[in-house]
């Protein structure tokens, strides 16, 4: 489990995380993009180098998502992997999220 | 132009007539046209409609025998009815009148299927595969040209009209009229759900609402498993997700659960077959689950039971397609807890404004789905004709590429020997390519067998399982077709003969249901299809006693076991007292033998007492053209498939006395094509020989000279030379000159046989030959 920050050109901070976003690792993860959301006022989330993501990682994102409406910060998941992909659609929270879906070109059929 | 009759007096008629008279011209020509070729046209059409019919009729049958085998899946019965309906209106459209009409009755059995009003049964597939056979049937007959079915097809159609009018009900109750009485019955648990009328019908799903509690995620479970179990029973049509639960950060658990899900599921499953998937967390979770077309009431029940804010569940609920807009303000109102009923509205616009991302991220998933249905018709149709003709010039192209490389290399200019080899690698690339359309999955052919495989199941009483494995083994399209007959008897044979009956399997300790497997795979430039059963195996002794009698064997004569089993593919040895209903469609093994010969193919069966048999179809990948290594013998030259040559070696002369050689201490039997064809002249001071290779067995192949690869386009032998053995076509040089194939599976076997014979030293009886 890793996380990185960096801040792109445009002035936002990026956060990677490098690892599972599941129960296991809720408590960090929780604090992360809380202390994340509350810091910057543009956060870019990048979940490209997700492996797998549960319930508890989802409900993790979503609280993200309102603490950066109360707080009038934005908040946006930058790169979703295949597995946040698949979740985020099957829970339908894609609208939730509001974050284009970029589909790679070798995922297509 | 004719007479369009007065002039209309008012003006809207009037308009009507000036489009008409603007349509004339095409309508005319269109006239002409037919009158001219209307033959042509309807031929044209109807073979059209006939291929799409009958692609309709196999997922007809596919999705007819996966409901049988207990798939109740809404979409696979949706997907049966769907073919039927297409073959309907194709067959209105063309003014097919009898398929029309008989469809109909099937697509309205389907309906009531579809519908939940009747359950899936045996008798009731059978039924409806007998009445796909029938619109088989008469589409045969349309596309030969009749277009009134003979009585005796009517009667067997009315036969099958009346064994399903027991599911088709009585007439359908009147669909409209006051939805109280059908929800009602709806409620009482979903075994019979009447559909609505056609406002109500899209909402035929269940609603699912699920509150999980707050220690699930600290008991090892994960909600997105259960969601995802779900979709084994049905389809997911809409679903949302609630977050408002979740309490502020500070307060907020990352361990604990704070998901609640609305959730519109489409199913024909029971209110406790739903349950039952929450089974471990229903304690710990409220469960509410509304049946489809509940009453309005039973969801402002939900509203106001669940923890959410009731706008808030109200509008998920029209979103998701459980209730209209309409529904929800006049139950809103009845209740008269919002007086301002337009509230929904403004609430669903604020949502709106709130959310301007929305939008985006609705349009890139939108985007992305059109390009997937764009990549799905990338196909086109092309006539198996155009194909073969093409084939044909690339065929001519590989000649004619051979002669200018061959003039090239003689005229010993760099650059046109550069300029011709490109060309001919080119060639050889549209070759493959060429070739690779002709290429078709063998798993469409190995699909029919399940039909198959039910059908005899139900005709012997025995329980049988048809395995397929490797359907997605490629060969080619005429090998396809030609392989199909054999195959079918094979299978029928495995099941009748091979496969005991129930009794006899329980008496050997053998699982009662008997497995019959198909399976396909490449190997050195053939395709090998099997056929295994796991059945009591051939009887070794019956076999070689009936070889005896009739007198395909001597007495006397000395056969490994695998020769006798392999005795049931000679001529003359199936017989008729043993024929069936089944595998006695006047096709005996010898004839599965020589439609395969006939592809440059062979078949074998190996056994094991007991355990079953297995038989082994090898075919080559494909008739036209191959990959050749050309030799030379005197003056004549052979081509021997590349595909099988192992390693090319020098002939020492020590092994000279016996016709064996000794590869790196392993011994090969060999053959000296100078003997076998009595090629005039003496031998070379020094020999070569091709090993290669054919299902397993080595050989030695002893030429003069070794000539390279060289691109063959195999040209069949007259009819004289059908009976010779060891040649398995000609071909024609860059020179001119004509070279022979040979047919290595025949080299091999003799070399194999000769060795045999030999080590039972047995070397004067008579050779076994098998036509």
């Amino acid at each position: 489990m890793e996380f990185s920050t960096q801040t792109t050109i445009d002035g936002a901070t990026r956060l990677t995380v490098d690892g599972d976003l599941t129960i296991y690792h809720a408590a960090e993860i929780k604090e992360r993009l809380i202390d994340g959301v509350r810091a910057s006022p543009v956060l870019e989330l990048d979940l490209s180098h997700v492996g797998q993501i549960d319930s508890a990682g989802v409900q993790l994102l979503a609280l993200a998502k309102r603490e950066s409406r109360t707080q009038g910060h934005a908040f946006a998941i930058v790169g979703h992997s295949l597995a946040v992909r698949e979740v985020i659609e099957f829970f339908n929270m894609v609208a939730y999220f509001g974050d284009p879906l970029v589909i790679p070109a070798n995922e297509r059929r | 132009m004719p007479n369009l009759g007065p002039p209309l007096p008012s003006s809207p008629r009037g308009e009507a007539t000036n489009q008409l008279a603007a349509l004339e011209p095409d309508t005319v020509r269109l006239a002409t046209y037919f009158a001219l070729k209307p033959e042509t046209i309807m031929d044209e059409v109807l073979s059209v409609f006939s291929i799409e019919a009958r692609e309709q009729l196999e997922a007809m049958e596919s999705g007819l025998m996966q409901l049988e085998q207990g798939d109740r899946d809404p979409e696979t019965i949706n997907a049966v009815f769907r073919a039927a309906h297409t073959i309907k209106g194709g067959a209105g459209v063309v003014e097919i009148h009898s398929v029309e009409q008989f469809t109909h009755i099937l697509e309205n059995v389907l309906d009531r299927l579809r519908n939940g009003q009747i359950e899936v049964g045996g008798e009731m597939i059978s039924a409806l595969l007998r009445g796909c056979d029938h619109i088989g049937a008469l589409l045969t007959l349309v596309l030969s040209g009749e277009h009134e079915p003979s009585e005796q097809l009517k009667q067997a159609g009315a036969a099958i009209a009346e064994e399903l009018r027991p599911f088709l009900g009585g007439p359908a109750p009147a669909g409209s009229g006051s939805g109280g009485n059908k929800l009602a019955e709806a409620e009482e648990g979903g075994g019979d759900i009447e559909r609505g009328d056609r406002e109500r019908a899209t909402y035929d799903c269940w609603h699912i609402s699920i509150r999980f509690g707050r220690d699930v995620l600290k008991m090892g479970m994960e909600p997105l498993s259960y969601l995802r179990y779900l979709l084994n029973l049905g389809e997911i049509a809409h679903l949302t997700t609630l977050t408002d639960a979740l309490p502020e950060a500070e307060q907020m658990d990352p361990e604990c659960c704070y998901l609640g899900f609305e959730i519109s599921f489409r199913s024909h499953a029971t209110k406790a077959e739903i349950e039952k998937v929450f089974a471990f967390c229903r304690d710990d979770c409220e469960l509410r689950i509304l049946p489809p077309n509940s009453k309005l009431a039973d969801f402002l029940q939900l509203m106001d039971a669940l923890p959410e804010e009731t706008m808030r569940l109200g509008e998920i609920l029209v979103r998701s397609g459980a209730l209209t807009p309409e529904e929800l303000d006049a139950g809103l109102k009845i209740q008269s807890r919002e007086p301002d009923a337009g509230q929904l509205g403004d609430i669903l616009v604020q949502q709106d404004a709130l959310q301007p991302e929305l939008v985006e991220a609705a349009v890139a998933k939108q985007k992305s789905v059109s390009e997937k249905k764009a990549a799905e018709s990338n196909l086109i149709r092309v006539h198996a004709d155009k194909l073969d003709q093409l084939i044909d010039l690339v065929g001519e192209l590989v000649i004619a590429g051979a002669s200018a490389n061959l003039l090239a290399k003689k005229s010993g200019e760099g650059t046109l020997v550069e300029a011709t080899s490109v060309l001919s690698r080119l060639v050889e690339s549209i070759r493959d390519s060429a070739l690779q359309l002709r290429m078709v999955q063998i798993g469409e052919t190995f699909n029919r067998f399940h039909r198959v495989a039910r059908d005899v199941s139900k005709e012997l009483g025995k329980e049988i399982e048809l395995v397929i494995t490797g359907a997605e083994t490629e060969l080619d399209k005429s090998v396809v077709e030609r392989i199909g007959d054999p195959l079918l008897h094979l299978v029928r044979n495995a099941m009748d003969h091979g496969i005991e009956s129930a009794a006899a399997r329980a008496a050997a300790g053998k699982p009662v249901k008997g497995r019959v497997e198909l399976n396909a795979y490449h190997d050195s430039g053939s395709i090998v299809i099997e056929v295994g059963d796991d059945g009591g195996g051939l009887n070794v002794e019956r076999i070689q006693a009936k070889a005896l009698e009739k007198g395909i064997i001597q007495p006397g004569q000395i056969l490994s076991e695998e020769e006798i089993v392999n005795l049931i593919f000679a001529a003359g040895f199936s017989t008729v007292d043993k024929v069936t209903n089944l595998s006695g469609r006047g096709v005996g093994m010898d004839v599965v033998r020589k439609n395969i010969a006939a592809l440059r193919g062979s078949v074998e069966v190996t056994t094991a007492a007991g355990e079953g048999s297995r038989f082994t179809i090898r075919l080559p990948l494909t008739l036209a053209i191959i990959d050749g290594f050309l030799t030379g013998v005197g003056k004549s030259s052979y081509v021997i498939p590349l595909d099988m040559v192992v390693e090319c070696i020098e002939l020492s002369n020590t092994s000279v006395d016996r016709d064996y050689l000794n590869l790196r201490g392993e011994v090969l039997p060999f053959v000296r094509l100078r003997e076998l064809f009595e090629v005039p002249g003496s031998r070379p001071p020094r020999e070569n020989a091709v090993v290669v290779q054919y299902a397993g067995k080595k050989a030695g192949i002893v030429v003069d000279q070794l000539m390279g690869e060289f691109q063959t386009v195999i040209k069949p032998l007259g009819a004289l030379f059908r009976n010779m053995r060891g040649i398995g076509g000609s071909t024609i040089l860059g020179s001119g000159e004509v070279a022979l194939i040979l047919d290595i599976q025949a080299l091999v076997s003799r070399c194999a046989r000769a060795e045999e014979l030999l080590s039972h030293g047995n070397t004067g009886s008579r050779r076994l030959e098998m036509h």
